[in-house]
């Protein structure tokens, strides 16, 4: 028996949903960017190895900036390359 | 005193000891300007992103030192442009953040973390989970339901009464509910036992994991 309950999704639950995004070094309290943890920075990079904007990784200025410094000198270390494709 | 860190690439395609040498050269010549060194990190030999004078892997070291004079930095970075042996270098100054993250993952604070989270699937790995879907009436998503319920195995699945099961599945959702479990324990005892050829005529007699109307029970 269908009741109530078991009619789910007429439309997309997600939508109306306050899914702000944030930035993730507020949030956690992280205050240094290594620039020797290539895992963590290929976060903010795209597949061509190119910087994510701040748009579409929430972070807010004052740590985007950090991120930016510390993905360029993981760059010059060879640890992120600079131009590539198909890095994640 | 202010914090610096050197981190520089050595040619992988010298003698393994020669590499070694270089390295305590540069820890000497900080050394020898007073310095006070903080910590000397062995990165290893590591994958380059991309080649360097047609090498494509370097040894990583990473020097950490405190200086009470930037006099030794300027030094420090002729020596090492000068040595053919240096791939790369960079030197960095490092902010009261910097040092003590660089502390912190010394001592094991950072990256702790996910080594937590890597332990914890390990732990359950461990408790043998047992492909619940076999039994006629559960798919994927119950078997993971009951999982999380705490029935990871056949032997525990058959010990649990049907209205036990039930409450796991009221837990979630109401889509849920349709499913009847009062045939599942049986089951999940023919499989702890290893009665596979039992369970197939069994799972053959129901429908849906439902006990027809018309046979009673064996």
């Amino acid at each position: 028996m269908a009741s109530r309950d078991d009619i789910k999704f007429l439309s997309n639950p997600n939508i109306g949903k306050d899914n702000k995004k944030y930035c993730r070094f507020k949030k956690f309290g992280i205050k240094h960017i290594d620039y020797k943890d290539p895992d963590f920075l290929i976060q903010f990079v795209n597949p061509q190895g190119k910087l994510l904007p701040r748009r579409i990784t929430g972070n807010s200025l004052k740590y985007q900036k950090k991120v930016a410094v510390a993905v360029k000198r993981a760059r010059h270390l060879a640890m992120m390359p600079y131009v590539t494709d198909l890095l994640k | 005193m202010k914090q610096y860190e050197i981190t520089f690439i050595i040619d992988p395609v010298l003698p393994g000891d020669e590499i070694q040498t270089v390295a305590k050269a540069y820890e000497k010549l900080v050394e020898n300007e007073g310095c006070n060194i903080v910590h000397v990190d062995d990165m290893g030999l590591r994958q380059l992103a991309y080649p360097i004078n047609k090498r494509n892997s370097g040894v990583y070291k990473s020097i950490e030192f405190q200086t009470p004079s930037g006099a030794v930095i300027s030094k420090m970075e002729l020596a090492l442009r000068r040595d053919e042996r240096i791939m790369r270098f960079l030197t960095v100054k490092l902010d009261k953040y910097g040092v003590k993250y660089n502390s912190d993952k010394r001592n094991g604070l950072i990256g702790k973390k996910p080594k937590t989270i890597s332990d914890t699937p390990v732990e359950e790995s461990k408790a043998p989970i047992e492909d619940l879907t076999i039994i006629e009436g559960i798919g994927p998503k119950i078997a993971k339901l009951l999982n999380t319920g705490g029935i990871n195995s056949y032997s525990q699945l058959a010990a649990s009464s049907s209205e036990a099961i039930k409450t796991i599945l009221s837990k979630g959702g109401p889509s849920y509910m349709v499913h009847d479990p009062s045939t599942w324990p049986q089951q999940a005892d023919l499989a702890a036992a290893g009665k596979w050829a039992e369970l197939n005529t069994l799972k053959e007699k129901l429908i849906g994991g439902i006990q027809p109307s018309s046979s009673e029970e064996e």
